[in-house]
């Protein structure tokens, strides 16, 4: 709250200085995508044809082929634009469109082939899944959670009852993850990832686990992580969501913008392009 | 609206986008933080790193009825296979005093190394997911899995301190051991930070480990005496060699601790005496060299 103020403080302050463009949002900007270029790679199982047999993998050493199983996924290609403070940016785009990559690179979890991502503060992803261990108990995956998303064993006991009550798994926390049904596992693991508070939140089709009245909890969990983060992105392919909480969308088109602006106005010619 | 270049809010005014990150005090999202600060970053991740290790631990004898006392029933194990095979059906040696302790000595304190350079080489390849999806200083998950092996360690030389000291008895020495275990922990940390890094770009390394492991275990004498093979036995057996050769092969880190803690557990047993400078000077060389080979690819990680 405190940096909330002092941020808008900021802002007034600059503002007589800073020359700022006509159509820019109030605010400062938050992150700045460089026309950033992503690149992949990818081991792939050789595909049918090449068979991957150790007679083929021979052969293509002697011809020097190098390995067909190292990839290389252009995944971004030159994407540009720039977040304010106070955005709800929605982005959407069919399957394999980069919508993640681009997450990803703007939480600086991925390297940019080419280009830049400038940020304020650490953004980071909503999710804490890759750190959790299926054989271990609800109990100690919370801990392990908490701890992996950088809390302090302070922070980690006073949010620990907390993230057990908001999960409603209840007496399940003292058994392993691998014992939950597909529900209580996904409403755990939101209800880890979703207890820190951070600047710029990423959120990747975090929405929809669990059942109707979870759902509608952590609908409203989003909404307040939202109101205290500065900016926040959110893929989904659920619409209603994106038109509901975003005051932009970004539409991704094979790894270059297709359309930036208005919600209305975006999702509508989304829905017409695809 | 429509147009993608309506996105470009500084292009307007004529200023890149970088400058306009300058002007706001913007940073990448991606730099790579001086050393210091790095290691700083990975202090206060230490709750995590111990806490990894230990829930990696748990959850590897989740599945079996016996849980964790695997980690104490399997180094048992280990020492009953190799003292069967080596000190009864190969007749060890009779040149080597307490041949027991000297093979239970060597093949523990080697199997620590062994272990970590191996799990280090695959901490970063094979969690890619983890670290695509938080942010932490990458060596915390190298480091995670040497204290994991840290922890099996300590339970297996409790083990192996119980069935020494029927044959050894314990001497003011023994409150050496845990000086040996940290400087060989340090050596583990460097080696299996340079094998993380190493095993994300040579991604054959995991498919090569083991034959190297092995040629490092035979080079090391772990069941017979690098002297008395090289250079002579005192019943007249051995290679005939020159000692610099020996004097080569126990300076390499592993044959180093195993000699160092020879020496403290086993009373008959003679090391080289410069042997505790080896095993200092590769604890040192190899953890600060293992730190900052592993940080300068940093932000690279992510990449696979």
């Amino acid at each position: 709250m405190a940096e909330t103020i002092k941020e808008l403080a900021q802002v007034k302050a600059e503002e007589p200085m800073a020359m700022r463009p006509s159509d820019a949002p109030t605010g400062t900007p938050t992150v700045i995508v460089d026309d950033l270029h992503i690149v992949y790679r990818v081991y792939a199982k050789p595909t049918d044809h090449e068979k991957g047999n150790a007679v083929h993998a021979l052969v293509r050493l002697l011809k020097r082929q190098g390995r067909p199983e190292m990839k290389e996924v252009h995944a971004i290609k030159g994407v540009s634009f720039v977040a304010y403070h106070g955005d709800a940016i929605g982005i959407v785009g069919r399957n394999g469109s980069g919508k993640s990559t681009l997450m990803r690179a703007i939480a600086g979890l991925l390297p940019p082939a080419k280009g830049a991502v400038y940020t304020d503060g650490q953004p980071s992803l909503l999710g804490v899944n890759a750190a959790l261990m299926r054989d271990l108990t609800g109990e100690r995956n919370i801990i392990l959670g908490c701890y992996a998303m950088g809390m302090t064993p302070a922070e980690v006991r006073q949010k620990y009852q907390e993230i057990v009550d908001f999960s409603g798994i209840e007496d399940f926390v003292k058994l392993p993850m691998s014992t939950y049904s597909s529900g209580m596992g996904a409403r755990l693991r939101f209800a880890i990832s979703s207890a820190k508070t951070h600047d710029v939140l990423l959120i990747d089709e975090a929405l929809a686990t669990g059942d109707r009245e979870f759902r509608k909890k952590s609908q409203q969990r989003i909404k307040e992580i939202r109101e205290s983060a500065g900016t926040v992105f959110l893929v989904s392919h659920d619409h209603k969501v994106i038109e509901e909480t975003c005051n932009r969308v970004i539409w991704l088109h094979k790894g270059k913008i297709k359309m930036d602006g208005d919600p209305a106005e975006v999702m509508a010619a989304y829905h017409k392009g695809s | 609206m429509s147009q993608p270049e309506s996105a470009l809010a500084g292009g307007r005014s004529g200023e890149s986008l970088a400058k306009l990150a300058e002007r706001y005090g913007l940073r990448r999202a991606i730099a790579r933080p001086r050393f210091p600060v790095y290691i700083r970053q990975l202090w206060e991740r230490r709750h995590f790193i111990l806490t990894y290790a230990t829930s990696r631990n748990v959850s590897k004898y989740a599945h079996s009825a016996l849980g964790q006392l695997w980690q104490v029933i399997t180094p048992l194990l280990n020492a009953a296979i190799y003292f069967v095979m080596f000190g009864v059906i190969l007749g060890g040696s009779k040149d080597i005093p307490n041949y027991a302790a000297f093979l239970l000595v060597g093949m523990f304190v080697f199997t620590y190394t062994q272990r970590s350079v191996t799990a280090g080489a695959k901490s970063i390849s094979g969690n890619l997911s983890l670290i695509r999806a938080l942010h932490f200083p990458r060596a915390a998950l190298p480091l995670a899995y040497t204290i994991q092996e840290l922890q099996q360690l300590v339970i297996s030389m409790s083990v192996l301190l119980a069935i020494i000291v029927w044959s050894e008895p314990p001497t003011i020495m023994w409150l050496l051991i845990p000086v040996v275990l940290v400087l060989q922990t340090m050596f583990n940390v460097g080696a299996s930070l340079v094998m993380a890094r190493v095993g994300t770009s040579l991604r054959d390394m995991n498919q090569l480990l083991p034959f190297i492991m092995r040629t490092w275990l035979y080079a090391s004498g772990v069941f017979f005496s690098i002297q008395y093979k090289i250079v002579g036995e005192p019943g007249g057996g051995g290679a005939h060699l020159p000692q610099w050769v020996a004097d080569l092969m126990y300076a390499n880190p592993a044959a180093a601790y195993i000699e160092f803690m020879r020496d403290i557990l086993i009373q008959h047993h003679e090391p080289r005496p410069w042997i505790w400078q080896v095993c200092v000077f590769w604890a040192v060389f190899a953890l600060l060299f293992g730190f900052w080979f592993f940080w300068h690819a940093e932000e690279k990680y992510g990449r696979g």
